[in-house]
């Protein structure tokens, strides 16, 4: 496969993966902004920040109404990181990696697209919003649901899978990290008033209340939700579960290719130096340090992968 | 007035009875439902272009029209002839203008065809491609003006385009109605792929050990034929790759991998001559792989088509391909030239300005239907205008009569209605000999009237069906 071509499948899931965090998070966002009026402004702001875009929202515009932050992370186009730039970056990409995909998986993408241009091609009011977001998150099941479904699972079916382990690891990651004095056990010492409701917000941007809920019963406590947020194997959005994915991901190409690549002993590091502490040696360390130091670990293999797999030329 | 389906008269020609009769019996509204699905089909599909010169965002569809375009098999027996002999001559051409040049010497071609021939490299002066092929890819342009009157418009020696439209509207016209396919046997036409991939590993260098590894260039997804480049690379199951994936590796062309570079042993390109090497051509040329062409000199690689293949596509040329087809066959053109008036010579100049409104005068270099001009269906002021820059560049342009050209029904919101049409039929050459897929691509102007089938200028396609015998 040309390296081209896996750099291609693998931002290309990691665009999609983008596309249906954002719609999360705006939907999360949504919520708060309903029911307390308040906190909105704050909830957005964190909502920008967790996409990583909040400077470029800054620069923009001066207020966080809810229609304007919500057109810029659906919309617009100056905004790196709205739905309908990532949406054409996957296709893009999805195009130009079209000889390693199935007809189906290429036409979801290729549908996605087109479906997603048309339901935004004006501003979308707040009435629309949660039909439009269920959209987003439909098609977003139907690519991969060709993927998991068509795709051989040869090398281009794991770098698609990887961008999206990846990519989600390192959503679920930012979520904490802005979110992160919320769950501390002794919040009181920043001064801060923490609830039931915030901490549903954010078990609701990783679409994990239910499955919380199933799992806990009705006590919620921080470290039970950081817990299950961070280390849970069985939790499709944990960091734990996303570096089982890609330990065996890079494994497979290791395998396939004859080899062994330092991005596979990379995973293996992160995953026995940083997600085998317990939450308690985590707090112990300091939440938000944790998650900072797993952050740059993440774009440390994600780095690792492009020179491993040749993706680009390199000088020399 | 010419029609395929009705000849000059009330009755359906023989090949169209068996499509007539199935046609006679369908529901109007699941035709119109069938049409609308198509253009669904063709969008989700992502079987689109982009028009030079429109926002790149703006990818359009060429219209397809649901009713095919019947070819009996002796109607098709007489063309491939035709096309075979001209495609042997054409190669042969390009041999001998990059060789000894017999053709200049025995004044049958006048030198200045090719000496001012921007398509011609002196580089290639002496080159051996293997199997002495020069056009692997041929998509020879067909008109037809009555029951037995076909001519050649174009040869397109040098990147014929369309062939993934041939393939799609069959898959199309199969999913549609799959019941007519059972009743009509039809020439299949899904083997294409395969063959071009044995024809093109058939091509394959000296330096090439073991199996030949084919790829296909493209300049990017942003060109206008990107889901052609990428459908043919997909259907044969070989690479696709643009400049940025290519370098030259212990002396071959080597493309990046996952697992490091790998030799290509053919590589069929879909970037024109001036692009392909920076060292060589164009120094500007982002799209291509420096060195390549030095390779391609020692033999580590096979460029599909040759370079410098262009120089017979030039329209002053294609005036004397009856005299070329007769100097390397020795035999009589079987297919017809459409007559041509060279605007370079002063008698002929002055009958093309004295009708300029009967006739179709076209620049000899260009291509897709840009900087035409169609005097019929001009306005005085634009052949004004054209008589200007004709009378200013006259050698730049050629002047043809403007033909009859055939029609066939399209399927309208009113029922049938004939719209002009031409014929690309694709060739494959190769040492193991020529083969030409049954049928081709037939463009249709949608307009009523219009003589004009380029899809840039909004021509539409439709499925061409060779009967089986």
């Amino acid at each position: 496969m040309l390296g081209k071509t896996a750099a291609s499948l693998f931002w290309m899931s990691r665009y999609l993966e983008r596309v249906e965090n954002s719609a999360r998070f705006i939907e999360a966002g949504f919520r708060i902004a309903l029911t307390r009026s308040a906190s909105a402004s704050g909830e957005w702001s964190s909502v920008l920040k967790s996409s990583g875009v909040l400077e470029a929202y800054r620069a923009k515009h001066d207020d966080f109404e809810s229609t304007k932050v919500i057109d810029f992370l659906l919309r617009d186009r100056d905004n790196a990181g709205s739905v309908m730039v990532l949406m054409k970056q996957a296709r893009d990409s999805a195009r130009t990696a079209r000889t390693a995909l199935t007809r189906e998986v290429w036409e979801a993408t290729n549908e996605s697209w087109i479906t997603l241009n048309a339901a935004m091609a004006k501003p979308v009011s707040e009435q629309d919003l949660p039909e439009t977001l269920g959209l987003i998150r439909q098609q977003s099941a139907l690519v991969r649901g060709a993927t998991l479904g068509t795709m051989l699972r040869n090398d281009g079916f794991n770098f698609l899978r990887l961008g999206s382990f990846l990519e989600r690891a390192d959503s679920t990651a930012r979520i904490l990290d802005v979110k992160y004095y919320l769950l501390l056990p002794s919040v009181a010492l920043i001064g801060s008033s923490v609830d039931n409701v915030q901490w549903e917000t954010i078990l609701r941007s990783v679409s994990a209340h239910r499955s919380f809920r199933w799992l806990n019963g009705p006590d919620i406590s921080a470290k039970a939700v950081a817990d299950y947020l961070m280390l849970h194997k069985q939790m499709p959005r944990s960091l734990t579960f996303c570096y089982a994915k890609i330990s065996d991901n890079l494994n497979y190409l290791d395998e396939n290719y004859d080899r062994k690549s330092r991005s596979g002993e990379l995973a293996q590091e992160i995953c026995n130096n940083i997600l085998s502490k317990p939450i308690e040696a985590i707090f112990e360390y300091g939440l938000h340090q944790y998650i900072g130091d797993f952050i740059v670990a993440n774009n440390g293999l994600a780095a690792q992968i492009e020179t491993d797999f040749n993706f680009q030329d390199r000088v020399g | 007035m010419f029609d395929e389906m009705l000849g000059s008269g009330e009755d359906v020609r023989q090949p169209y009875q068996d499509y007539k009769n199935w046609l006679d019996h369908e529901d109007v509204r699941r035709l119109h439902r069938k049409s609308a699905e198509a253009e669904a089909f063709f969008r989700k599909t992502g079987i689109t272009f982009n028009v030079y010169g429109q926002d790149e965002a703006d990818e359009r569809l060429i219209p397809f029209d649901v009713v095919p375009r019947v070819l009996s098999a002796s109607e098709w027996r007489k063309l491939s002839k035709g096309i075979e002999q001209r495609v042997r001559a054409i190669n042969a051409f390009l041999y001998d203008i990059y060789h000894r040049q017999e053709i200049l010497r025995a004044g049958r071609v006048p030198i200045e065809l090719i000496a001012n021939n921007a398509a011609f490299l002196p580089q290639m002066i002496g080159v051996n491609p293997p199997g002495g092929i020069y056009t692997h890819i041929i998509g020879t342009d067909i008109v037809r003006t009555g029951d037995e009157e076909f001519y050649v418009l174009e040869d397109n020696a040098r990147t014929p385009s369309g062939v993934s439209y041939m393939l799609e509207n069959r898959e199309t016209m199969l999913q549609m109605f799959p019941e007519l396919f059972a009743k009509i046997k039809v020439q299949e036409v899904s083997n294409y792929p395969g063959q071009l991939r044995r024809s093109l590993a058939a091509c394959a260098p000296p330096q090439c050990e073991g199996k030949p590894v084919v790829a296909v260039l493209t300049p990017g997804i942003h060109n206008s034929a990107y889901f052609e480049h990428s459908f043919l690379a997909d259907q044969m199951g070989v690479e696709l790759v643009e400049g940025h994936d290519l370098k030259i590796v212990d002396g071959r062309v080597a493309m990046r991998t996952t697992e490091g570079y790998t030799a290509i042993d053919v590589l069929y390109r879909r970037i024109d001559d001036e692009y392909l090497d920076p060292l060589n051509f164009n120094p500007h040329s982002m799209l291509g792989v420096p060195g390549i062409f030095d390779v391609y000199r020692s033999g580590g690689i096979t460029i599909a088509n040759a370079p410098g293949t262009g120089i017979s596509d030039d329209k002053a040329l294609y005036s004397y391909m009856p005299d070329i087809v007769e100097f390397y066959t020795g035999e009589k053109p079987l297919l017809e030239n459409v007559p041509t008036w060279r605007c370079s010579e002063k008698d002929e100049l002055a009958y093309v300005l004295e009708h300029l409104e009967e006739l179709v005068v076209k620049e000899v270099h260009g291509s897709g239907g840009y900087g035409m001009l169609v005097g019929p269906a001009a306005s005085k002021k634009e052949v004004g205008a054209f008589r200007a820059k004709l009378i200013d560049n006259a050698s730049n342009y050629i002047a043809q009569p403007t033909l009859a050209l055939s029609t066939v029904p399209i399927f309208t919101k009113k029922g049938l209605s004939p719209r002009h049409v031409d014929l690309r039929p694709f060739v494959l050459v190769s040492p193991e000999g020529i083969s030409i897929t049954p049928g081709g691509l037939t463009r249709v102007a949608m307009t009523k009237g219009s003589l004009v089938v380029n899809s840039s200028q909004g021509g539409g396609t439709k499925d061409t069906w060779v009967l089986e015998e």
